[in-house]
């Protein structure tokens, strides 16, 4: 019986194209795998008839002659990723198994009638989804404790937060339910949960991958991007999601990009510049000794590090979460309690707006509460100019930092948070706090970037062994060279990256 | 997209943390459609001070002349070609529905009832 525990994706396509194990057996092991990571947390509805029956279809279709790049690949998708009737089970659409919850109770039980592009994708490319994964609400954390369906752990220390918002995402391919995972990055929260994990984590371009299917939160911020144990994978898996869905106007009309197959040339010549911002002395010491390694390891294969300037890098917490919020405030307008989730119980002589006000009360928790009432602060009438017309204007401002920086590097490195995982319930009683893990990752989402955390070291604290990651930044629509040298730290480094087994 | 124009009042710097009053959190409340419990809004009030406050930094900064960013992409978005296709069915639309009377979506009376809120 194959165990699909910390295999990597290659391994698993390549012995079912060749025919040595089936797609079957893949899925069979990793729903295993899910329900003994159960205190985990890091999954949620799953219908394993439907994951069997995908399994069997790849299967057939690798007998027919198909070569699928991710051939029974098991993967997990992040539960703001639209999942439709195709995964769930059959005659039973409407039942348990198959939600699209976004970690809220608003839609603990909505079923969406569709599956978004990136779920097609990886589909038609052989993958099989095994579960929809936990999350902080509606991608509103950074740390998965902000969901309705409980916290997430850590699996290399189970008192611990394993980052977020993709927070199941990052926990259930680092515990070995499955070498591959979908997250969405708005803010960080594909990468930040990836150095917690101590996996590679890519936000694409803004625009790369399709968001058909995404449940917004910021539109103008938000991507899917892949979540793997290591560079290859996640580059295996970007090269499938990407290119231009009729269905996402935002979709770039660029063609999908070779990613893989350079990965392993030689480095020398690429110049990486470090951000003077990024090394700050709030920084943890094991963030600042995994960015020295990092960027040791790219020198030792021949890449030129220079000195590099983001100068508005201690404004871009601010400016991201008055444009996020904004964005949140508008799109989670349409969670009415009418067109679908949760409908509260009103008295027949209620008003339409206690309707909406009481289905909303009910079914959003603290944090996205507090950012509707953020954004619909900043976009009031007297308050617009002062802080979202501001904040685009910075938002313009660091954008031009990087393009200054693109005269003197290829790509950025730096750190991806200040810290490694943090103790659950350490940050919960201050927004702030929290918002602050995000100092690293947000600029990028706001210049519309493409960024790929990988790990490069370790913090030891207490009896605790915690990954932690740094991120290459690259040009936009360039994943190539940021993968490429993320490649060159992952080889350089060969870290042993299996997480204790789980009690 | 033209933002509307501000407020002398908000260029006073009106939005400053010790300026948030339960009033206001009921009115951005009230604007946000979330009904809150009286703990809440305390709870609520310290919280929007604390970030608002935070967020206040960039008004410290120069940005006359900037162009606010509005695209990441800088393409802004792409225009598909007019044409039908099937997007969602009424049946798919029903089924998302919490309520249901026969074909309708239920909705509370908005006209008629004295409502003033109910049918903007």
């Amino acid at each position: 019986m194959p165990h699909s525990s910390h295999m990597r994706a290659s391994e698993v396509a390549s012995m079912v194209s060749l025919g040595k194990r089936t797609a079957v057996q893949f899925a069979a092991a990793a729903l295993e795998a899910q329900s003994r990571s159960a205190s985990l947390h890091a999954t949620l509805a799953i219908s394993p008839e439907a994951t069997m029956r995908i399994a069997a279809d790849v299967d057939a279709r690798v007998a027919r002659g198909e070569r699928l790049p991710l051939a029974g690949v098991p993967v997990l998708i992040k539960d703001n990723i639209a999942t439709g009737p195709d995964l769930r089970a059959v005659g039973d659409e409407l039942g348990f198994g198959g939600t699209t919850t976004c970690g809220s109770k608003f839609l603990e039980t909505y079923h969406s009638p569709f599956s978004a592009t990136a779920v097609e994708r990886l589909i038609a490319a052989g993958a099989v989804p095994i579960a929809k994964t936990n999350m902080d609400e509606f991608g509103m954390g950074s740390s998965g404790e902000n969901s309705a369906f409980g916290v997430t752990r850590n699996p290399w220390d189970a008192s611990r937060v394993p980052g977020g918002s993709s927070s199941g995402s990052a926990a259930g391919v680092a515990a070995g339910i499955a070498p591959l995972a979908l997250g969405s990055d708005t803010g960080g929260s594909i990468r930040q949960p990836a150095s917690f994990c101590g996996l590679v984590g890519v936000k694409p371009t803004y625009g790369r991958v399709s968001r058909w299917g995404l449940v917004a939160y910021a539109s103008s911020l938000d991507q899917i991007g892949p979540i793997a144990t290591c560079v290859t994978d996640a580059a295996t898996c970007l090269e499938v999601l990407c290119g231009i869905d009729s269905h996402d106007a935002t979709s770039a009309a660029k063609p999908a990009p070779a990613l893989v197959a350079g990965l392993e040339l030689p480095l020398a010549g690429l110049r990486v510049g470090i951000p003077r911002q990024a090394r700050s002395e709030a920084n943890h010491g094991a963030v600042t000794g995994a960015l020295n390694t990092a960027a040791d390891a790219l020198r030792s294969l021949g890449v030129e590090i220079v000195d590099v300037e983001l100068p508005h890098t201690d404004v871009g917490i601010a400016a991201y979460y008055i444009v996020a919020a904004a964005e949140a405030s508008s799109n989670l307008a349409r969670f009415d309690g009418i067109r679908y989730g949760r409908r509260a119980v009103v008295a027949s002589t209620d008003s339409l707006e206690t309707l909406y006000s009481r289905s909303r009360a009910e079914g959003f928790g603290t944090e996205v509460k507090r950012r509707i009432m953020l954004g619909t602060h900043v976009l009031s009438s007297g308050y617009y100019d002062a802080y979202y017309a501001s904040a685009q204007k910075v938002r313009r401002l660091i954008l031009g930092d990087y393009e200054s920086a693109w005269a003197r590097c290829d790509a950025i490195l730096m750190p991806t948070a200040p810290g490694p995982a943090f103790a659950i319930g350490e940050k919960t009683s201050d927004p702030l706090a929290m918002y602050m893990e995000d100092v690293y990752t947000v600029g990028i989402n706001l210049a519309g970037l493409p960024a790929v955390s990988v790990p490069a070291g370790f913090a030891s604290l207490g009896d605790s062994r915690l990954p932690v990651g740094v991120q290459l930044v690259g040009r936009a629509f360039d994943e190539a060279t940021m993968l490429h040298l993320a490649r060159g730290i992952e080889r350089s480094l060969d870290l042993d990256l299996v997480p204790p087994a789980i009690t | 997209m033209n933002p509307p124009t501000s407020t002398p009042h908000a260029k006073s710097g009106a939005a400053t943390d010790d300026a948030i009053t339960p009033a206001q959190v009921r009115r951005v409340a009230r604007l946000s459609r979330l009904e809150l419990s009286d703990p809440e809004i305390d709870a609520a009030r310290g919280s929007l001070a604390s970030v608002l406050g935070y967020m206040d930094r960039i008004r410290s900064l120069n940005l006359a002349g900037v162009e606010p960013l509005t695209h990441a992409s800088g393409e802004g978005n792409r225009l598909d070609r007019d044409v039908p296709r099937v997007t969602l069915t009424t049946e798919q639309v029903r089924a998302m529905a919490p309520a249901m009377d026969g074909p309708f979506v239920v909705v509370p009376k908005v006209v008629g009832g004295g409502d003033s809120e109910g049918g903007v």
